[in-house]
């Protein structure tokens, strides 16, 4: 069977579940190989890679491909596309999976697909489009195709792979080694999901006000991601990286709790995915209501604070 | 210094924005608006100008509409402009356009390449990126922050974390992302507008900037769209009326999808 490249995203040695996903749907497309770039290569990476069905796993654990920023795994994923030939390479859509992507892309003479949803036979990629109003399917044309595929958009399902690991030496470019990442500011002191990748996201937004612990606290009970609108972001009653929509962040999770937002075309271009969309506001005309699957008309700091209550009752 | 921003004109995002079915493109016909990154793009461009001194050109790739929003860059306050726009440029994807903007970008020559970090149109969030990687410069993208000291440079780059401190040596390729107040775009002064219509704008077809007209336009691209259809419609939702109990139907609703 054909070997499908698989880019893994790990921070500090922790594999995303993003990658899950793509070792899943690569199992479905022919035989996933995972590429490790970076340090923080464990037996614990080995184990769970192999585990979500990897049948290789190529390993490039030197410090300096994290040390610089994104071009060292466009390199190393050029190298091995060039001496192993794959069918596809698989990289997950997040910021920085988008430019290895655009920069392997150039490197390989390949086509790129950015924000797939799902990767049918054929490597025909289904991506929604204007904030999800369209979906396309799009194929690549020349070269190894290249296919960032959004967090959340299979269900990572367990399935052992022989997981043979190999190490792979990389001599970096000095082009690679031009933006040099000095130092890394962990600005985010909450153990709570990423955004991007979280299941379910809780966002609030200028019906919340400047005091954002309520929807804090519903995030909590369900193990949930808090986003944002810009009305939020602008007034600077939370950080930008959390703000969902056209200018920010576009998720898809399973569950999307918008909570104060009145659903303006720019929020909705970053969340009208998302699988199932609960809508609290006190305005029963607000558009964010065109997109709800369950919604309450009302005041959410009464309506927030009992839906919490009760979810810690039910657990 | 020599900074070039990158800006583009992307279909209004407030209207209903279509694809061509002749070809599958984006239909460009429709109202057109500067980017809004772009703009952010182009305030952090006229912020290194004030800082360090310089000239800030306006690069621009695509049809002749394109000019609103070189007008819009120009009024903000950058010194001139260059369009490159060709009939032979249409329907290129993302490695085209990179091709292009590069050999544009060769041409006009640069001490720092500013851009927004992605289009509301076809957003791929790549372009900075595959720029840095066709002019082999540093690529430093989705800064929040940027700082320029004689030739080093150095930005916040904004992670899911928080941010990494990247630094690199110009010239260099930067994006931005979208900051809140006080880093939010100028608006335009009158005094502005009136200067925009003197400021020089410079077109340019393929053939200045050196372009291969084989690795551009629908028939180059890389990638293809096979078919599009709107998204099926979401079903009906189901809507209830706070009367003391809302948060306890809410919790009802989660728990009949397991969510709870
Ligand atoms: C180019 C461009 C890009 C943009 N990008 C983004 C983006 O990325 N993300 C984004 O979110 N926006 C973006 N916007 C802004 C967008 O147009 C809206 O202005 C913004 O989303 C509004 O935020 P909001 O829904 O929180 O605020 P509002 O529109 O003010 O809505 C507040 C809602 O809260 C409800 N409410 C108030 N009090 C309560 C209460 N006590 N209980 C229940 N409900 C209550 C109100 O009924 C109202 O519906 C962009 C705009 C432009 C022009």
């Amino acid at each position: 069977m054909a070997e499908i490249l698989v880019l893994v995203e790990q921070v500090d040695g922790e594999i995303k579940k993003v990658t899950l996903e793509l070792l899943t749907l690569a199992r479905s497309l022919g035989e996933p190989s995972a590429v490790w770039a970076g340090p923080g290569y464990t037996d614990v990476a080995k184990a769970r890679l192999s585990e979500y069905g990897a049948e290789k796993i190529y390993v490039a654990d030197s410090a300096d491909i994290a040390d610089h920023l994104v071009a060292p795994k466009a390199e190393l994923l050029a190298s091995l596309v060039g001496s192993r030939s794959p069918a596809a390479v698989l990289i997950a859509s997040t910021t920085e999976g988008k430019e290895v992507a655009g920069r392997l892309a150039i490197k390989t003479d390949s086509g790129v697909i950015t924000d797939a949803v799902g990767v049918a036979e054929g490597f025909v990629a289904e991506q929604p489009v204007f904030g999800g109003g369209v979906v396309v399917h799009s194929k690549v044309a020349k070269g190894t195709p290249i296919i960032a595929l959004r967090p959340n958009s299979t269900q990572p399902v367990a399935t052992a792979g022989a997981g043979t690991e190999e190490k792979v030496d990389v001599a970096l470019s000095d082009a690679a080694r031009g933006a040099r990442v000095v130092e890394r500011v962990k600005e985010k002191t909450s153990s709570r999901p990423e955004l991007t990748e979280a299941a379910i996201v809780v966002s609030g937004g200028r019906g919340v006000g400047a005091d954002f612990s309520i929807i804090e606290q519903l995030a909590d009970s369900l193990g949930a991601a808090v986003g944002a609108s810009r009305a939020v972001t602008d007034s600077g009653w939370y950080p930008h990286e959390f703000q969902v929509g056209q200018t920010g962040k576009t998720v898809a999770p399973q569950l999307y709790i918008a909570a104060g937002i009145s659903g303006a075309i720019q929020h909705r271009a970053g969340m009208q995915t998302a699988k199932t969309i609960v809508v609290i506001n006190k305005d029963g005309q607000a558009p964010i209501w065109e997109i709800a699957d369950f919604g309450v008309v009302g005041d959410l700091h009464k309506v927030l604070p009992q839906l919490i209550d009760e979810i810690t009752k039910r657990k | 210094m020599n900074i070039v921003v990158c800006v583009k004109q992307v279909p209004d995002t407030a209207t209903e924005r279509k694809l061509r079915s002749d070809d599958n493109t984006i239909d460009r016909s429709a109202n057109g608006v500067i980017n809004e990154l772009c703009e952010y793009a182009v305030e952090d461009a006229l912020k290194l100008k004030e800082a360090y001194g310089g000239e800030v050109t306006v690069l621009t790739m695509g049809p002749d509409q394109a000019t609103d929003a070189i007008r819009k860059a120009l009024a903000m306050g950058a010194d001139k402009a260059v369009h490159l726009s060709d009939e032979a440029l249409h329907g290129s994807d993302a490695l085209s356009t990179s091709y292009a903007l590069s050999q544009a970008l060769k041409k006009i020559g640069f001490d720092v390449v500013i851009l927004g970090s992605e289009s509301t149109d076809a957003r791929t969030g790549m372009l900075a990126a595959m720029l840095a990687e066709r002019l082999g410069v540093p690529q430093l993208t989705l800064a929040s922050k940027i700082e320029v000291a004689g030739s080093a440079i150095s930005i916040h780059r904004q992670t899911d974390y928080g941010y990494d401190k990247v630094e690199a040596t110009l010239p260099a390729v930067v994006s931005v992302v979208e900051k809140p107040d006080p880093f939010k775009p100028r608006y335009p002064s009158f005094k502005g507008i009136m200067a925009a219509k003197k400021k020089p704008i410079e077109k340019i077809g393929i053939a200045d900037a050196e372009i291969d007209p084989a690795q551009i336009g629908l028939a180059a691209a890389w990638s293809v769209v096979a078919d599009f259809t709107p998204a099926p419609p979401r079903g009906k939702g189901v809507v209830v009326n706070d009367e003391g109990d809302g948060g306890t139907k809410a919790a009802e609703f989660l728990v009949s999808k397991k969510f709870i």
